[in-house]
């Protein structure tokens, strides 16, 4: 099964990384762009192929590992493979 | 005089800094324990975290270096007491283990930052803070790309409610505020204290401003009353 991870800031929070991004985009002649705000994406496989159970491995992953929950949300997609 | 152990992750590059300066401030032959260990020497006083760059700052700041095997052991020995300084990574690494609340953000302006601050101890009835005077600031460098502390609402008030921030950014006149704030932190906070105030998260460096050598001599009173516990 691969997992499709994306962690996301809280709405509210401050991204500094976003808004220099978004300047950024100005000076390359990208004028009407607003609310850039930047996250992470992370793939991973796990070897469990039950959908309901892989569900609660990667939610598991996500709040103890890869998501701050303080200041970020994650979604994520399963998607079976076939070894 | 008391027992301290430093804690070195793979990337922190602080832990010889503070292991001088517990040595030379009050410490018995300070222990440095390595992240992967599974046990704590027995009979320690007092728990440093030391500032660098854990794993790179990978994934976050303090993140994977909250997570190893150590930190279970440092967890249980909070629970029992033991008081614990975690300065700059160190400050990250308590906030991603839960034993300090709120998360350190990306700084507001986008730079990393090395220089003076000044700092007003706006609790100094702790074991930390004891030796400081809450009208006079204190002076210690900082050098961090992620020292932006950020909480919600509901535990900013609990924070100034239990008396649970040590240290706020003040300017030269020991005025709190914008412009004394180098990373845009919530509420100006520089560092904080867990519930039962054994515990200090701090984004500055008092372990460098320990030797009229360097910065100065204004991280010598922290030192000096936490290793008299």
């Amino acid at each position: 099964m691969k997992a499709k991870i994306y962690i996301t800031l809280k709405n509210g929070v401050l991204d500094p990384q976003g808004q220099a991004t978004q300047v950024a985009l100005g000076h390359l002649g990208f004028g009407d762009i607003s609310n850039v705000r930047q996250g992470k994406f992370i793939e991973l496989e796990l070897g469990e192929k039950d959908q309901k159970k892989a569900e609660r491995i990667v939610s598991d992953i996500c709040e103890k590992l890869l998501a701050n929950t303080v200041v970020e949300n994650y979604r994520f997609e399963l998607i079976a493979t076939h070894k | 005089m008391v027992n301290t152990a430093v804690i070195v992750f793979p990337g922190s590059n602080c832990d010889r800094d503070l292991l001088t300066t517990f040595e030379a401030l009050g410490s018995k032959k300070p222990h440095l324990v390595w992240h992967a260990d599974t046990r704590l020497p027995d009979g320690i006083d007092v728990i440093g975290l030391p500032g660098g760059f854990s794993y790179g700052d990978y994934l976050r700041s303090g993140a994977i270096a909250a997570r190893s095997p150590i930190m279970h052991e440092v967890i249980k020995a909070a629970q029992r007491g033991v008081y614990i300084l975690g300065i700059c990574n160190g400050f990250q690494i308590l906030t991603e283990s839960g034993l300090l609340p709120g998360t350190l953000l990306r700084n507001k302006y986008l730079k990393f930052i090395c220089k003076e601050v000044h700092l007003k101890p706006v609790n100094t009835n702790t074991a930390f803070t004891k030796n400081y005077n809450q009208s006079k600031l204190i002076t210690l460098p900082v050098a961090h790309h992620d020292g932006n502390y950020f909480t919600d609402d509901a535990t900013l008030k609990t924070l100034q409610d239990n008396d649970q921030i040590a240290f706020r950014y003040c300017n030269e006149e020991g005025v709190i505020g914008d412009t004394g704030n180098p990373n845009g932190s919530l509420y100006n906070i520089a560092g904080i204290l867990s519930t039962n105030k054994r515990i200090l998260g701090m984004m500055p460096h008092p372990e460098r401003a320990c030797d009229p050598l360097t910065t100065g001599v204004d991280g010598i009173g922290l030192f000096k009353s936490l290793l008299a516990v």
